[in-house]
């Protein structure tokens, strides 16, 4: 008993240890921050000995943060909404038709995500840009292309569940199959719906190369856009640069604290599925 | 919903329309681009391979060729064994579990981008603050040279995956019935055989889908190699994402470009293919 209590003691210790490693990038963005550029240099790894918060004013304004905050909210929320939509419908027309051609599609689509967005983004962006259409709607349009193959497939899955006595019982009652969808099947799929949108608002709101093609300079700018430009332009100041990357980090935080149970779900249950 | 019917296409139409024009007909045009002359403004003219044997003599693309090969396979490795490693840890009776999980798996909501400006920071300034002041040699001028910055990358990737990967296991670790390893310890199997005979072998899917994510993850990379390194010293860690990029929007490239896309879609769909045959192999047999 004794061994096994001096074992767990030592896995505690382990687990914390790592633990401090693991947030020490956070704590010295964080604490830098705070000083001024002067102190940086004498003192990198210590609290700050004076707070400032000139840095965080002054980034806030620079990066023009509530607008560019809003600008990536639209462009998740919108983007994940039609996405999370349009790929659900797209499943159940699949998962109930059970044809050879739809198998095919399917097939299509999960194919699709061994593509990387390298060896698409060229023409992509000559295409669109042929169709006047490098602009923020463009943009959402973009990630229904790039964002509905993986979110079909988990649908499909989930779908599998579902047993189709019940579209046959809500057509008999006069459903048109739209209504079935929209009022047996899609609410039926709201914990699949959760883990989809998810791992899509992940990766939107993050995702840097698509939109910096896409909508760069339109106003329109994202966090990760404004944040790389307004790094280029004090990229010898951490002290700025820091506060900037500190707010833009905000957001991502309250996310996480707010939702982790359902977050760490998602990302679990997208990878293994 | 038949073939036949109306409401099975309206169903599909959004997306099939969506994919079509973002991803499958830019797809067929980048390959037919690839063996052109286009420039992105002039009408392109059909060339034949000569993209493709002038990229066999391009000696930027084929050092970032070679450095992310080597990246991706140090990364694997080492976010494979950290991944296991913290999912073993966190599912252990220790107290401080769930919070254990949250922060290992932090950084893995924040944007590449974000993260390598974080940790450029911490190598470029940080070490050699520690370094200056202990005298230790080896923290100082990191990101300076090649292998500092492949070991750069590395640390970064690992610090920034291992947290996801570490989900993947435990996923699979907390199926492992508890009951069976606890008569496999009354039977007198210590933890090493328990986990050979027992965890491992049921753990191994999870190595399919761990594997095969960290590997096309770490191949694509792009965002953490921009912030972090910018392809620098001298071009010495830029990976084959970031040559892509480059000939395309700062050359002007454009068919150059797309030959290496196409290249790059190859390697990325064949390693994605292998390892999920491989794997699912394996599984059979076990």
């Amino acid at each position: 008993m004794k061994q096994k209590s001096t074992k767990r003691w030592i896995l505690e210790a382990l687990g914390i240890l790592l633990a401090l490693l693991w947030v020490s990038p956070f704590y010295l963005m964080i604490v830098n921050a705070f000083k001024t550029k002067r102190e940086i240099f004498t003192n990198t790894t210590k609290l700050p000995e004076v707070l400032t918060f000139e840095n965080f004013k002054q980034a806030f304004e620079e990066l023009t943060f509530l607008q560019t905050f809003i600008n990536s909210m639209l462009v998740t929320v919108l983007s994940v909404a039609i996405i999370l939509f349009f790929s659900a419908m797209a499943a159940y027309a699949l998962s109930r038709n059970g044809s050879k051609l739809s198998n095919i599609i399917f097939f299509l689509f999960v194919a699709a995500m061994l593509i990387p967005f390298q060896s698409v983004m060229i023409p992509l962006v000559a295409l669109f840009g042929k169709a006047n259409a490098l602009n923020f709607y463009g943009l959402i349009f973009m990630y229904l292309g790039f964002g509905c193959s993986l979110s079909i497939f988990l649908y499909h899955g989930a779908l599998k569940g579902i047993s189709k006595s019940l579209d046959e019982a809500a057509t008999i009652d006069g459903c048109n199959r739209l209504q079935v969808f929209w009022y047996i099947i899609f609410p039926l799929l709201k914990p699949i719906s959760i883990t989809v949108g998810i791992l899509n608002v992940i990766w939107i709101w993050n995702d840097f190369l698509l939109p910096s093609l896409v909508i760069s300079g339109e106003g329109t700018d994202t966090i990760p856009l404004k944040l790389f430009l307004f790094f280029g332009q004090y990229t010898k100041q951490w002290h700025l640069a820091l506060a900037g990357l500190t707010i833009s980090i905000i957001p991502v935080i309250i996310g996480y604290f707010f939702a982790q149970k359902q977050i760490i779900k998602g990302v679990s249950d997208g990878a293994v599925k | 919903m038949k073939n036949k019917d109306f409401m099975f296409w309206l169903f599909l139409a959004p997306v099939l329309f969506a994919l079509g024009t973002v991803v499958l007909i830019p797809l067929i045009y980048g390959i037919y681009y690839s063996f052109t002359d286009w420039n992105g403004v002039n009408q392109a003219e059909f060339i034949g391979v000569k993209n493709y044997i002038e990229l066999f003599s391009d000696q930027g693309f084929l050092n970032s060729l070679w450095f992310t090969f080597k990246f991706s396979i140090a990364s694997v490795i080492v976010i494979n064994i950290m991944g296991l490693g913290l999912a073993m840890l966190v599912t252990s009776y220790i107290k401080s579990k769930n919070l254990l999980r949250t922060i290992f798996f932090m950084p893995n909501l924040i944007g590449g981008l974000i993260l390598g400006f974080i940790w450029q920071f911490v190598f470029t300034k940080v070490f050699d603050a520690v370094g200056r002041a202990t005298g230790i040699e080896w923290l100082q001028g990191w990101l300076s040279d090649s292998s500092t910055g492949f070991w750069g990358m590395v640390i970064l990737m690992s610090w920034q995956m291992a947290g996801y990967i570490m989900i993947i296991y435990i996923a699979y670790l907390e199926n492992v019935p508890k009951d069976l390893l606890e008569a496999a310890e009354i039977d007198g199997a210590n933890a090493v055989e328990r986990f050979r005979n027992i965890t491992f072998p049921l753990v191994m899917p999870a190595f399919t889908v761990s594997l095969f994510l960290t590997l096309s993850n770490a191949f694509k990379i792009y965002d953490q190699n921009l912030s972090l390194t910018n392809g620098g010293p001298f071009n010495s860690t830029k990976m084959v994402a970031m040559d892509i990029v480059q000939t395309a929007f700062q050359l002007n490239q454009m068919a150059q470009a797309q030959a290496k896309a196409v290249i790059f879609f190859l390697i990325v769909a064949a390693i994605s293919l292998t390892q999920v045959y491989i794997n699912k192999k394996k599984e059979v047999e076990m």
